[in-house]
């Protein structure tokens, strides 16, 4: 039952193999026992998670039941989740229990009838790639525990690899799904920006940041993205358009696919062995009746220099909510309203929120605002042609979801521009508002290698089928961490 | 560009974090580091070029004026630092 998908724990649930209440009971006692060493989860409440796995098993017993009804999930502890202390891997939210659940859980909650386990680590407010800038401590690699998850969303990442939980939500501002789903040998999908709803979803940059599913395998994802998804009138960006069956296309064969690979993902900078698993898995797609053709998107180099200005300015306007008055942590000794601000920020925040928060207030400052600001929105333009430029020749795009595979703990922890410089693929796609995913494609040195695969604007399906028919013909998205019982 | 100690602090200022004098030089450093790779983009000709803040191209929704939500002030004020009668406690401002 620990390793089932999705499809077969639904199976099991349906014909009374197991009851959603042992289930969650099994992955409880699988947190009790590896959580302490993983630091995946901030927050367990075994008596909430039974309490909804009760009321799951009623409705599988009264027969109404949906398909992921008292299935076990994990939730990033970027959603709001009523009840449920929600912290953002911060110290300014250490003791918020949340009034509200984002839409995100209320549709998993409520319609799909799923348990959620606890809250899982990540970054501070999203803003990290190695799950280092949480103030709850690092998570470790399953696969290495010597080694970081990747970030922010590590802790939902580690907590899967390891199978503390089946599956899991992440968010994803710059790559927080994909490239801890490649360093934990994870299938992670980032949605069309506006696909899921982001209220409730604590903001960071509100015009990237957008919620996804982590799991085993991208038909797992296929069926937690069924729950995710759909208009919602409380997120002003919420696309309103037809509901779709993501796991409709899944088994569609290849033949004819076009992949395109950027020549800028293939040139240096990039591993030799995270390159060499990326080119065995397009030498698969070949072999499954795809072909590779070469695109370009020359302005790729400029994405995360214009996401250091637009992330951090967005991020700026967000957190100037927290200000120790409605909500969060208020500094203990203060004198003016201006002093309680200030102290109650600078102790609530950890290092890599305030610099951020920093850039992004000096960029949007009178005088700046033409030169970064403006600059970096006309180059995000430039980034999104060079997409619809490329899918005229390809149907998805295919490279490396990360440069190198997981880090050591501490490695980069010191350098900022070079923790920045490991998102260098993935940040692309959400200044464009794609949609990305990463599969597994192998290992080097032991530890495991994302694919990044990018669709056009609302080509989940795709992207899934692409994804699932790869993970028919290789097992490596079933090779778990040999550490880890 | 390079930012000064005396930049930072004021910076700092506008976005209502207290700073020390040390961890104004830590950040100094740190944040000219970052904009080194920020510069990057003063290389590129943009002239033309339309912003694009956002990846869909939306117009914001308009909804009936109708009251939607229900009241629960008590809820939303039980994880506030300090609040009194219904209200939200801060120091004196005028006095």
């Amino acid at each position: 039952m620990i390793n089932a998908s999705l499809k077969q724990l639904s199976q099991a649930l349906a014909t009374k193999q197991i009851s959603s209440v042992e289930l969650t009971r099994l992955f409880l006692d699988r947190i009790a026992r590896l959580n302490p060493m993983l630091n995946a989860f901030v927050t367990v409440d075994a008596e909430k998670s039974l309490n909804s796995a009760r009321t799951a098993d009623a409705r599988i017993a009264a027969g109404t039941a949906g398909p992921l009804t008292g299935i076990p999930i994990a939730q990033k502890d970027i959603f709001c989740a009523e009840g449920w202390r929600t912290t953002c891997g911060s110290k300014m939210l250490a003791n918020f229990v949340s009034p509200y659940d984002a839409t995100v859980i209320r549709k998993m909650h409520g319609e799909a009838g799923m348990v959620s386990l606890g809250k899982t680590n990540m970054d501070e407010f999203a803003m990290g790639s190695s799950n280092e800038t949480s103030f709850f401590g690092p998570v470790r690699n399953p696969w290495d525990t010597e080694r970081v998850p990747g970030g922010s969303s590590g802790g939902s990442a580690a907590a899967v690899a390891a199978r503390l939980a089946p599956a899991a939500t992440g968010t994803d501002t710059g790559g927080s799904i994909r490239q801890p789903a490649a360093l934990c040998n994870l299938t992670g999908l980032k949605p069309t920006y506006g696909v899921v709803s982001r209220y409730g979803m604590i903001a960071f940059a509100s015009s990237l940041d957008q919620g996804g599913p982590m799991a085993a395998s991208a038909e797992d994802c296929a069926l937690l993205l069924n729950t995710m998804v759909g208009f919602d009138e409380r997120d002003s960006t919420s696309l309103d358009r037809p509901v779709e069956d993501y796991a409709r296309d899944l088994d569609k064969p290849l033949a004819g696919l076009r992949i395109g690979l950027p020549r800028e993902f293939f040139g240096e900078g990039c591993d030799a062995g995270v390159m060499a698993a990326v080119r065995a898995a397009i030498a698969e797609y070949e072999k499954l009746g795809a072909t590779a053709v070469e695109v370009s998107l020359p302005n790729s180099h400029l994405s995360v220099p214009a996401y250091y200005v637009i992330a951090p300015a967005e991020a700026s306007s967000n957190l100037s909510r927290f200000d120790g008055v409605r909500y969060g942590f208020r500094a203990d000794d203060y004198g003016s309203l201006d002093d309680m601000y200030m102290k109650s920020r600078a102790q609530g925040f950890g290092a890599e929120v305030k610099r951020r928060i920093l850039i992004g207030t000096y960029v949007l400052s009178h005088g700046y605002y033409d030169a970064y600001y403006l600059q970096a929105q006309r180059i995000r333009r430039l980034i999104a042609g060079d997409f619809v430029e490329a899918f005229k020749s390809c149907d998805v795009i295919m490279g490396p979801t990360s440069p190198s595979t997981a880090f050591k703990l501490g490695e980069k922890a010191a350098d900022p521009v070079q923790m920045y410089l490991s998102d260098i693929y993935t940040i692309a796609v959400n200044l464009a508002g794609l949609p990305g995913m990463s599969v597994p494609c192998g290992f080097a040195g032991g530890l495991p290698v994302g694919l990044q695969l990018i669709g056009n604007y609302f080509g989940e399906a795709q992207l899934l089928n692409v994804a699932h028919r790869y993970q028919q013909a290789t097992d490596w998205h079933q090779r778990r961490p040999p550490g880890i019982a | 560009m390079s930012l000064t100690l005396e930049q930072v602090q004021r910076i700092a200022h506008l976005a209502r974090i207290e700073i020390s004098e040390s961890e104004a030089r830590t950040t100094q450093s740190h944040l000219n580091g970052i904009f080194q790779l920020i510069e990057q983009m003063q290389a590129v000709d943009t002239r033309g070029v339309e912003p694009m803040a956002h990846a869909q191209e939306l117009s914001q929704r308009l909804r009936p004026d109708a009251v939607t939500e229900e009241n629960r002030r008590a809820a939303f004020q039980a994880v506030a630092p300090e609040t009194e009668a219904g209200l939200y406690l801060v120091p004196k401002v005028i006095e």
